[in-house]
């Protein structure tokens, strides 16, 4: 006796489908890049250098030319969407869209700039955005490895911070960066044992939980520095740094080869971890069961998978990642300070949902948030009109449309942030 | 147990059925006791141990992963990996596995499918595949029933029969006396806990019943012919979408009448939960009218809906039901505490509310230590009586009662149905959603099958129950008609009458039709089901 054939009906969204809406939007801001951004370049022409400053082989174009012409790009994906798109144009349609806004915006910037300053450094502006993203990155995959499990880690931050503070100190120490390396991981899943401990085994409410390791590391670690590391620095607070390593052969790709193949072992580790942790996840018995286990335990638990085990383990090992996160400040460019990851775990948490709880997605968002911050601190220098705060805080904006589901419907793991309870 | 045997196990809900399969299972950890296979006693430290020791079960919730596919929520556990350490899977050799399984026990799945884009009827032949490619030799069948349409209920009788053939021994919990007896070697009855009898499965029906409850019940209700007067509830068109935004009511038209039942079958999750709760203004309209004695009352609020003379019996009692922590009393007036004599303005009066309390606990028969008690303290069934006795005690015009016995003990179904007629016979219009297809035949004058949002058929209660069966898997007499000519009568024109006579045709035509839904005018479609009805899965 068959089971008639049930397809999904589809569902009929009428005319105003996920694309049209978007196409919208795009059409918009193609338009705004097209008039405005048009109408305030200036016949300057916008330089974007493939170096360090001003000097050498630069990519040119007329100021008013590029704005209107970039905005007219955007104004056509929009209407492409609008005309209604097969599904799998979506994505890169949209992402031509918003990249030619950007260079839109740019050209009427960089044209804009006082005599003189019209040229954008790209070998910085690439190097500043992974600069500042590398930290979100670590966090956002701390992020990845609890919450795919089922343990929300608002304790990212503290995370952070702990990993910066123990590798500042036991490198101090110790002498050694490598030292420094380990302690840091460790300092990080110190953190996570915490959380591990109180919301897998005593079932603590888990965003109350981590926000309480926040503060319970800001507090520790601030003690320390007043009480120990400010009393003698010498010794305690300045640790070794990790020199800078040249990749042969990568490091002589134009613009992208100066800019992160002369880096630490920080951002070098940060990319490994991504491409290990992405293929872990998928392919491999660990990454299934993780998935499982985030996504229906008592599933998992009835076909021998020991879900308490791999949660504890899953949390220590995103503590020992945001650990080494955070030591990518002390071991690569300052020294410790008082509550110095100043709020980056949190927003690895935002680009840990704006990339859908995925590796490679994280490293994105991060990646995006890391450009905005650097696009803020260029607009800053070349004095635009457009105030560094504004656009510092389009990354969080657009956190908040990906979260309500403008962008596509993100889905959390199901028994995200779920203790499990056995029977 | 004996290899190849099918053992029942048969109870009540709450009997403890499921809590001894999931110690058997290893999941709960037994007080005392212990568990004997082969002469041997076995200590279950974990489902891992009951699965090396050849047991494995099919949860009544199916303990797959939504979002994986078939391979993976089979491969999880047990995976073949290569790479050593690093452990990648192997999921060629996985997806070979399942499809060698499946081909040997004819239980077709596509390997690479998404569970969550399965109907429950694949779904639970996942989970059978899942059990199989661990090699069990006793396979613990929890519920599995409870969520399928009739057809699907025969069709996993018959698996059940095919593992059974390969020697495989099977554990088969139910309340359901029919399937019991088609299918067990033997029955074991449980009762609160306890074993209170074994028996053959040539025993009646009453005989089983009898054992399961611990006295003689009546398994049909007894009302009187109906009399319906003027409609008195209006559905046109409406249309529902469900918490995730997808259509669950697609242009449901539906009447009820005064003085009559009419009941709503249908598999759960086919758009009943949302049609109610759009009719008592819980969950908003998108299209379509719903009229309350002739007047418009979509789009309003519930308790303007509750006020205008409807009665309410939600279908998750705890949740939507009953407030817990209030008191017995404090629940009984959840829907009037505001008006006399139970308060007024800001005040509320407890004397009335006791006082009245008292007299309906009485009324409706709640077996409560007192009427300050918790309600959360009472049985499922005394919960039930008082969301009843609630929605009963104010004049109503149209009375709604989703899955009004849902694990609700004999004695209690036996007296909410009474007081359901009862109501019917003073002339309110009544509307029985249920999941339990006996319950609606029993209560309902009319029959409305509810199937992908839609309503697709509405027959009598004498309507045979394969028929109503076929209707809630989403096939209608249209396409079984060449069949039903060949039987004889043309069901379709005449159902009632047709129904006793020709229920044996319209059922062996439902079966063929299944096969060939998309072509039921050829040839094929006429013959009787050529082989084994487990070779029809083509679908799968």
């Amino acid at each position: 006796m068959a089971v008639p054939d049930i397809e999904v009906a589809p569902v009929d969204e009428g005319f105003w489908t996920r694309t049209r809406k978007v196409g919208l939007v795009l059409l918009a801001l193609g338009l705004l890049a097209t008039v405005l951004f048009g109408a305030l370049a200036t016949g300057e022409q916008a330089r974007f250098t493939l170096s360090e400053d001003a000097a050498g082989a630069a990519l040119e174009i007329n100021g008013t030319v590029g704005a209107i012409l970039f905005g007219l790009i955007t104004l056509a994906a929009g209407a492409a969407m609008l005309a209604g798109l097969p599904k799998r144009w979506f994505i890169p349609v949209l992402a031509a869209g918003l990249v030619a806004f950007v260079l839109s915006f740019l050209c009427w910037q960089v044209s804009a700039a006082p005599t003189g300053q019209n040229f954008m450094p790209l070998v910085n502006i690439v190097r500043g955005t992974f600069l500042l993203a590398l930290p979100l990155i670590f966090g956002s995959l701390a992020g990845v490895l609890c919450e795919r499990s089922g343990v929300v880690n608002v304790a990212i931050e503290g995370q952070l911070l702990m990993g910066a503070f123990s590798g500042a100190l036991f490198g101090s120490i110790s002498g050694s960066v490598w030292v420094g390396l380990v302690a840091a991981a460790i300092g990080g899943s110190f953190i996570s044992l915490l959380l591990a401990v109180f919301s897998i085994r005593y079932l603590v409410d888990q965003v109350v939980m981590g926000i309480v390791l926040n503060l319970l590391a800001v507090g520790i670690t601030g003690f320390l520095y007043e009480r120990l590391m400010q009393t003698d620095a010498a010794r305690y607070n300045s640790a070794p740094r990790f020199s800078n390593w040249e990749i042969p052969l990568l490091s002589d790709i134009p613009v992208l080869g100066p800019a992160l193949f002369r880096g630490n072992i920080f951002l070098y580790l940060a990319l490994l971890l991504v491409l290990v942790i992405h293929i872990a996840l998928f392919r491999t018995r660990w990454g299934l069961r993780t998935r499982s286990v985030g996504e229906h335990p008592t599933a998992a638990d009835t076909l021998g998978v020991k879900v308490l085990g791999l949660r504890y383990r899953n949390v220590l090992l995103a503590g020992a990642v945001a650990g080494i996160g955070g030591a990518s400040y002390t071991l690569a460019l300052f020294s410790f300070t008082k509550n110095m990851i100043g709020g980056k775990g949190f927003i690895a948490l935002a680009a840990l949902i704006f990339g859908r709880w995925s590796p490679t997605g994280a490293l994105l968002a991060a990646l995006f948030f890391g450009f905005a911050d650097q696009l803020a601190t260029y607009l800053g220098a070349i004095n635009s009109i457009i105030p560094g705060q504004f656009l510092a805080m389009l990354p969080y904006l657009a956190t908040i449309l990906a979260v309500a589901g403008l962008v596509g419907r993100v889905r959390a793991p199901a028994a995200d942030g779920k203790p499990y309870i056995k029977g | 147990m004996e290899p190849g045997e099918i053992h029942a196990l048969l109870g009540e809900n709450g009997a403890g059925k499921s809590t001894l399969m999931n110690v058997l299972y290893g999941l709960y950890q037994p007080d005392e006791g212990e568990i004997l296979v082969d002469g041997k006693p076995l200590k279950l430290r974990g489902p891992s141990d009951a699965i090396a020791a050849g047991i494995g079960m099919v949860h009544q919730h199916f303990m797959l992963v939504p979002v994986f596919t078939v391979t993976e929520n089979i491969m999880l556990g047990a995976e073949q990996v290569r790479g050593g350490i690093a452990g990648f899977l192997d999921r060629r050799r996985a997806r070979r596995e399942v499809a060698e399984v499946s081909e040997r026990y004819n239980l077709r799945v596509d390997p690479d499918a998404v569970i969550e884009d399965l109907p429950v009827g694949i779904q639970q032949r996942v989970e059978i595949v899942k059990a199989l490619t661990r090699d069990v030799d006793l396979l613990i069948l929890d519920e599995p029933t409870a969520v399928l349409t009739p057809q699907e209920t025969e069709e996993l009788l018959t698996v059940m029969r095919s593992l059974k053939a390969a020697g495989k021994s099977i554990v088969f919990i139910t309340h359901k006396l029919g399937e019991v007896k088609a299918i067990a070697d033997r029955i074991t009855v449980i009762r609160r806990g306890k074993t209170v009898g074994t028996a053959s499965p040539e025993a009646s029906r009453d005989e089983l019943a009898a054992l399961m409850v611990g006295r003689t019940v009546r398994l049909t209700v007894e009302k009187a012919p109906a009399t319906p007067g003027e409609p008195v509830l209006d559905v046109a068109g409406l249309v529902v979408d469900d918490d995730r935004q997808v259509r669950a009511v697609d242009g449901v038209d539906l009447t009820v009448r005064a003085g009559e039942v009419l009941g709503i079958a249908g598999v759960q999750g086919n758009g009943q939960t949302e049609l109610i709760e759009a009719i008592m203004g819980l969950r908003p309209t998108l299209a379509g009218t719903v009229t309350l004695d002739g007047q418009r009352v979509d789009g309003w609020s519930t308790k303007k809906v509750l006020r205008a003379g409807v009665g309410y019996v939600p279908e998750d009692r705890s949740v939507d039901g009953v407030v817990k922590e209030f008191s017995v009393a404090e629940n009984l007036v959840l829907d009037i505490y505001d008006q006399p004599p139970f308060g007024r303005g800001l005040s509320l009066k407890p004397d009335a509310i006791a006082k009245s309390a008292q007299e309906r606990i009485e009324q409706f028969d709640v077996r409560t230590s007192s009427a300050q008690a918790p309600v959360g303290t009472l049985s499922g069934g005394n919960q039930q009586k008082v969301i009843v006795a609630r929605e009963l005690s104010r004049p109503l015009k149209l009375f709604i009662a989703a899955q009004p016995t849902r694990g609700v003990d004999v004695g209690s179904i036996e007296f909410i149905h009474s007081r359901v007629i009862r109501e019917r016979d003073i002339g309110t219009a009544v509307l029985v959603v249920s999941s339990e297809l006996d319950e609606v035949i029993g209560l309902a004058d009319r029959i409305a099958v509810m199937y992908r949002g839609r309503i697709i058929g509405v027959v009598g209660p004498d309507t045979p129950r394969e028929e109503i069966g076929l209707l809630m898997a989403g096939i209608t007499p249209d396409a079984t008609a060449g069949n039903s000519a060949e039987g004889g009568d043309a069901a379709t024109t005449d159902r009632d009458a047709a129904a006793t006579a020709d229920a044996d045709a319209v059922s062996g035509g439902g079966t063929a039709a299944t096969t060939d839904r998309d072509a039921p005018a050829t040839t094929d479609g006429v013959a009787p089901a050529p082989e084994g009805p487990g070779s029809e899965d083509k679908e799968a």
